[in-house]
C-alpha cells in the first residue's frame, strides 16, 4: 500500500515538538541550565527535522556541539514536583478508559504494520494515541507537550546515545575494527581444538557486542573470522545451529552493555533510576546463565556424532 | 593495530563513568582519525549515521507526549487501583507473564512493547502496586524491582525472534549465511531456537522469585 505519508514527515513532526521544547526552556527563567539544556535541545530539533537537507559535514558538528553540551554538564533537569492527590482524584473519575490509549499505540501498530512498515504504523499509532488521550483527558495540547517535555528532560542527552552509537558502529566498520579483532581473537586462542572453537566464538560474540553494543554487529564478524573457518570448515559443524546459538550469546552481551543503550541505559532513565547501570546489574545473572546454556548446548549439537 | 585504541577509549570513559554520549562521539572521531580519514569526512560520517538512525529515537519522542499526558491524569494511580484487586500477584509475577507474553508474541514476529510504551506506564506500576510498594519505599527496593521490569521487556524480546514467522535476526542470520555461500535452512534456524526460547523462561522464573524472595526479606528486616 502506497500512501504519501512518509517517516520524513515524522521526522519534521518530531524536530517541530523538540524546538517547542526547547523554546519552553529558554523562557523557563527558574531551570537551573537554562541556556545550555535549550541550545541541547535545540540542536536536537534542527539535526531531527532538517537532518537529510542539510550537509552531513555540519549535522556532525552539530552532534559534536551536542556533545560538548553534554560532557560539561550543560544539560540539566529541574526538579518536577508531581501531584499525586490531584492525579489519583483525576484517575478515579475516568478510570479504566485512562488505558485506551495506550493500548490503542501497540495495537494501531501491529495491524497497520502489515500495510504501511512498522516504523510508520508506530508514528501514526502514537499520534492516534495523542488525539484519544487528548479527547478523553480534555486537556490542552499545550500540556501535552509539557508533560512530554518534562519526561525529555528526565532522558536528557541519553536519549540520542543510540544514535551516536550507530554513528560509532558506522565508523568502526568504515575502519574495519571487526576484522582486526576477529584476527585477534583467532590467532590468539588454540581454535584448532573444536570444543574450544565454540567457547570462543560464543564468548567472541559476548565480547564484541559488548564493545559494539549491538549483535547483528558482532555476528557477520564473529562469524567470518571464527565461526565458519574452525567450526564449520575445519571441523564439519553445522551453520544453523551455529548461528541460532551464536547470535543469542550476542544477545547476552547485549544483556550486559551500557553500548545498547536503547535497551539498557534509556529504560533506566525513563524510570527514573538513579543509577543508569542499575538494569544492566539486574540483567547480569541472566546473561550468565543463557549464555552457559548456548554454550552447552551448542557443544552437545553443532558437531557431527 | 593501532584503529582498535577507539575501543579502549570506551572501555575507559565507560569504566571512569565519564559523560556516556561524549565517550562515544569521541571514541568515533579518534577512530575514524586513525584509520586515516581527515577530520572534515569524520564529522561528515558522524552527521550521515546520526541522521540515518533518527529512526532509533522516534518512538520514544512521539510516546512521551501520550505519557505524560496520561500520567498527568492519574494512569499509574489507576493502574495501581487495579492491582490491589488481585491479591494474589508479586511484581515477579508480573515480570514474568509480561516476559512470556512478550516472547510468546515474538515468536509470530510481532513486538507488542516497549520501555516507553509498556513498561513504564503499564508494567511497573503494575508490579508496584503488587507489591503494595509505599511511597516511602527506600529508593534501593524500587529501583531494583523497577530495574526487572526492563529486563523482563529486554530478555522477553531478545530470545524468542521469529520462530514461527521470520521477520528480524533469522532472516539475517539466513541472508548472511545465502552471502557467505553457506546453505542454510530457514526451518532449521527456527527449530534450534526453540531451546534457548523456553531455557529463557525458566531463567526468567527463578530470576523474579529471587527478586520477590529479596523484597520480602528486606521489608521483614524494616529496611
Amino acid at each position: 500500500m502506497k500512501t504519501g505519508l512518509t517517516l520524513e514527515h515524522f521526522f519534521i513532526a518530531m524536530g517541530a515538538f523538540l524546538a517547542v521544547v526547547a523554546v519552553r526552556l529558554a523562557m523557563n527563567q527558574g531551570h537551573p541550565k537554562r541556556w545550555g539544556s535549550a541550545a541541547f535541545w535545540l540542536l536536537l530539533a534542527v539535526t531531527t527535522g532538517a537532518g537529510n537537507k542539510l550537509p552531513n559535514e555540519l549535522t556532525g558538528w552539530m552532534v559534536l556541539a551536542m556533545g560538548v553540551l553534554a560532557a560539561t554538564g550543560q544539560v540539566a533537569s529541574p526538579i518536577f514536583k508531581t501531584d499525586v492527590k490531584a492525579q489519583a482524584a483525576r484517575a478515579a473519575k475516568l478510570g479504566n478508559r485512562l488505558l485506551v490509549p495506550i493500548l490503542l499505540v501497540p495495537a494501531v501498530a501491529i495491524v497497520g504494520g502489515y500495510f504501511i512498515g512498522s516504523q510508520l504504523a508506530l508514528g501514526v499509532g502514537c499520534l492516534l494515541g495523542m488525539a484519544v488521550a487528548l479527547v478523553l483527558t480534555k486537556d490542552s495540547p499545550k500540556a501535552a507537550a509539557s508533560e512530554g517535555g518534562r519526561l525529555l528532560e528526565l532522558l536528557g542527552w541519553a536519549l540520542i546515545l543510540p544514535q551516536a552509537l550507530a554513528a560509532l558502529g558506522g565508523i568502526f566498520a568504515k575502519a574495519g575494527v571487526g576484522e582486526e579483532v576477529a584476527k585477534i581473537v583467532s590467532i590468539s586462542l588454540p581454535v584448532g581444538n573444536p570444543l574450544v572453537a565454540v567457547v570462543a566464538y560464543c564468548g567472541g560474540m559476548v565480547l564484541f557486542t559488548v564493545m559494539m553494543g549491538n549483535a547483528f554487529a558482532a555476528f557477520p564478524i564473529m562469524t567470518l573470522g571464527v565461526g565458519l573457518p574452525f567450526i564449520v570448515k575445519a571441523h564439519g559443524g553445522d551453520p544453523a545451529i551455529m548461528g541460532v546459538f551464536g547470535m543469542t550469546s550476542g544477545y547476552c552481551g547485549t544483556l550486559l552493555t551500557p553500548m545498547a543503550a536503547n535497551f539498557n541505559i534509556v529504560p533506566a532513565r525513563l524510570l527514573e533510576l538513579r543509577n543508569d547501570y542499575a538494569v544492566i546489574q539486574a540483567q547480569a545473572p541472566f546473561a550468565a546463565l543463557i549464555w552457559i546454556f548456548n554454550v552447552t548446548v551448542m557443544a552437545l549439537c553443532v558437531y557431527p556424532k | 593495530m593501532i584503529k582498535l585504541l577507539g575501543i579502549l577509549l570506551i572501555a575507559i570513559g565507560f569504566g571512569f563513568r565519564w559523560n556516556a554520549l561524549a565517550v562515544v562521539l569521541g571514541a568515533g572521531v579518534v577512530t575514524g582519525i586513525l584509520a586515516g580519514f581527515p577530520l572534515h569526512e569524520v564529522v561528515g560520517m558522524v552527521g550521515k549515521f546520526f541522521v540515518e538512525n533518527r529512526g532509533l529515537t522516534l518512538p520514544i519522542v512521539l510516546m512521551v507526549p501520550v505519557i505524560g499526558l496520561l500520567e498527568k491524569h492519574g494512569l499509574q494511580e489507576r493502574v495501581a487501583a487495579m492491582m490491589v484487586r488481585t491479591k494474589a500477584a508479586t511484581a515477579g509475577h508480573i515480570f514474568w507473564i509480561y516476559q512470556a507474553l512478550r516472547g510468546a508474541l515474538s515468536i509470530l514476529g510481532i513486538s507488542l512493547g516497549s520501555h516507553a510504551g509498556m513498561v513504564r506506564p503499564l508494567i511497573v506500576p503494575m508490579a508496584e502496586a503488587a507489591e503494595k510498594l509505599p511511597t516511602d519505599t527506600p529508593e534501593k527496593i524500587r529501583e531494583k524491582v523497577r530495574a526487572h521490569g526492563a529486563a523482563a521487556e529486554n530478555v522477553g524480546n531478545f530470545f524468542s525472534d521469529d520462530i514461527l514467522v521470520a521477520v528480524g535476526a533469522l532472516l539475517l542470520v539466513k541472508g548472511f549465511f545465502d552471502t557467505a555461500g553457506v546453505p542454510v535452512e530457514l526451518d532449521a534456524l527456527k527449530r534450534w531456537s526453540v531451546p534457548t526460547a523456553l531455557w529463557v523462561l525458566v531463567v526468567g522464573w527463578w530470576r523474579y522469585r529471587a527478586l520477590d524472595r529479596w523484597v520480602a526479606d528486606k521489608r521483614k528486616g524494616g529496611v
